[in-house]
This record gives structure tokens, C-alpha cells and sequence, in this order.
């Protein structure tokens, strides 16, 4: 088994699951205090690029595929528009949220709503940014001038 | 209507320092040919506005340019400059007389529509007066959430945020298409042939 950077690789595995716990914090927590889901997503990637930084991209890869990435980016949008027409079909105006929790006397619905759409803004950065860097640093080596 | 100052207090110090790192990396990042300093330099850079989005208050904005531009762009890059050079090529300037007077003009044109500027927290600003206002009354009436900045970004304008994502999705499309990494043909990767023969 390779040792190479031994310290880096111990202190990332401590600090993977802060990390991401913090991401989870900053995406449910965007109602009350600073973030959201567009700077929870970006934490999310970070934590796994910075896995993928000390042990290799191959490794991050058996974690998330490609592929897989590759739909949620799509699904968090459609989740996002999603919540919209569910609220058009619920009677009200696309992402009109009132419409989840009408009786409520607090919008409740637009905290649930709020909550939802953001899920969606949280899951496409996320992906988004780990398939941007997994494009930029999984790719091919380009062939050197002298083999060709 | 009324005269407003911005209260003079220790955070002008506090902002004054900033805006002057800033200055002093963004001339390093200028005369600096190694890519990687540059890289590095560009990251120091989003880290101090983050901290001088902080002094004006903008903390959701702060947040987000520590995250993204200290955090993502940095490794992004990284990984982009490891498929390039290590160096920039070096090149002699040539004067321009033409060019030098364009930038001054333009320059001191900038410098001269501050003077017009509000001052900073002014409540009669035209951003703070009209819709930004009406934000703030009526938030705790209509939405009911703590943080102003997520009752605009998810509600009040969650169309906006939508195309926001769909800009985002847009980008990551774009990339893993232009890196190779599939077409839009058959959802494989597609090898260069040979070219000789």
C-alpha cells in the first residue's frame, strides 16, 4: 500500500465527514442564517474533490460515477421546476409555494417550498462542479510532439 | 431629503487594509509569468473580497465567494492549468502610446462617476429605496423566513433562480461535451482516429 502524503490523506479523512455535514447545515439552515443551496452544493464537491485530490480520481469514482453525476445534475433542475408545477397544479402560480401549506398561518408552505427548491439548486451545483473537475482532471493526457 | 455619512469608525481601517491587499495581489498577479503563483495569487484574491464582503455586511455573498472563487475556482484552475504550461510564454511589451491613453481616460472617467455614487448604507440609494425596501417590509409578512436574502433568491425571485440552475446545468453540459467525455450522438466517448497512412 502506497504512503505517499501521509498526513494529508489522514487529515482529509478526518475532516470528510465535517465537511460534508457542514454542507447539509449550510443547505438547511439557508432559511435562518447565511448560504443556501448553491454554497452547500459547492462544499458537497468539495469535500470529494478533495478526496479525489489524495487518492486519486479513480478512488472518488467508485464513490460517485460519472454517469451518475451526470443525471443528478438533471434531476435537481427538474426538481426545482418540478416544485413550480406542482404548485401550478396545486391552483397557484408556478412556485407560488403558499399553494403546499394553505391553511397554515406562518407559510409554512413557503418553507417547505423554499426547502425543496433549494434541495434542487444544492443537487445540481454539487454534482455540476465534481463533473466539471472530474472533466478537467480525468481526462487523457495529450499526446506529447514527439509521439506522434 | 436628507444628508447620509457613513459613520467613520475602525472598519474604514479594517476596509482601507483590504482594498489595499487586494491591490498589491492583483499587481503580483500581474507581473507573476509562473502559472501556479497565479493560480494561487487568483485564490488569496477571492479569499480577501470574501473578508471585504464581510465588512459591508454581504454576508450571503461572502460566503459564496469563499466557496466558489477561493474554494472550486482555485482547483478548477489548477486542474485546467496542469493541461497547459507551467510558465507564460515571455514577450516583450512594445509601447503603445494609444492604448495607455485609453486606459487612462477610461480610468479616470470611472474614478469621476464615483463622486456620483451613494454613500455606503444610504437608505435613499436607488437600490435600497424602491423594490428593496418593499423586500424588507413585507418579508416577514409574506414569506416568513429570518434571512431576506433566501426569501428573494427562493421565493420572491425563485424564477430568476431557476434560470440561475439552468445556467449552472448549462455550464456542466457544456464542459463535459467540449472535453470529450461524451457526444451527443451516442452518449459514448469518441477517440480521435489515426490520422497517418
Amino acid at each position: 500500500m502506497s504512503v505517499d502524503h501521509l498526513i494529508l490523506r489522514v487529515i482529509i479523512k478526518l475532516l470528510f465527514a465535517p465537511i460534508i455535514l457542514f454542507a447539509l447545515y449550510v443547505q438547511f439552515h439557508g432559511d435562518y442564517g447565511p448560504g443556501g443551496g448553491f454554497q452547500a452544493g459547492v462544499i458537497f464537491a468539495v469535500a470529494f474533490i478533495l478526496h479525489a485530490f489524495c487518492y486519486g480520481l479513480d478512488e472518488t469514482k467508485k464513490v460517485i460515477p460519472e454517469r451518475a453525476l451526470q443525471i443528478a445534475m438533471a434531476i435537481g433542475l427538474l426538481f426545482f421546476a418540478g416544485t413550480g408545477l406542482a404548485t401550478m397544479l396545486l391552483g397557484a402560480n408556478f412556485l407560488g409555494y403558499d399553494a403546499i401549506d394553505p391553511d397554515s398561518t406562518h407559510h409554512a408552505g413557503q418553507h417547505y417550498g423554499i426547502i425543496l427548491v433549494e434541495w434542487g439548486v444544492g443537487l445540481t451545483v454539487a454534482s455540476t462542479m465534481l463533473n466539471i473537475f472530474y472533466q478537467f482532471s480525468g481526462r487523457e493526457p495529450d499526446i506529447d510532439q514527439e509521439d506522434w | 431629503m436628507m444628508e447620509f455619512h457613513t459613520p467613520i469608525s475602525s472598519i474604514v481601517l479594517v476596509d482601507l487594509s483590504l482594498l489595499t491587499m487586494l491591490l498589491l495581489v492583483a499587481i503580483a498577479m500581474l507581473r507573476s509569468r509562473h502559472l501556479f503563483a497565479v493560480v494561487m495569487l487568483s485564490g488569496i484574491y477571492s479569499l480577501l473580497s470574501a473578508a471585504f464582503f464581510v465588512s459591508l455586511d454581504a454576508v450571503d455573498v461572502a460566503f459564496t465567494e469563499a466557496a466558489v472563487g477561493a474554494g472550486v475556482s482555485t482547483v478548477l484552475m489548477l486542474a485546467g492549468m496542469l493541461r497547459t504550461a507551467r510558465r507564460e510564454k515571455v514577450h516583450s511589451p512594445r509601447r503603445a502610446p494609444v492604448a495607455l491613453a485609453v486606459v487612462v481616460l477610461a480610468g479616470a472617467a470611472l474614478f469621476y462617476a464615483t463622486i456620483d455614487m451613494p454613500a455606503f448604507g444610504d437608505p435613499f440609494a436607488p437600490a435600497n429605496d424602491a423594490v428593496g425596501q418593499q423586500y424588507v417590509e413585507q418579508t416577514p409578512n409574506d414569506i416568513a423566513v429570518p434571512n431576506i436574502v433566501t426569501a428573494v433568491l427562493a421565493s420572491y425571485r425563485g424564477f430568476d433562480t431557476l434560470g440561475e440552475t439552468l445556467v449552472i446545468l448549462t455550464a456542466g453540459v457544456a464542459v463535459t461535451l467540449l472535453l470529450g467525455a461524451g457526444s451527443v450522438v451516442g452518449g459514448r466517448r469518441v477517440l480521435d482516429k489515426e490520422e497517418d497512412e
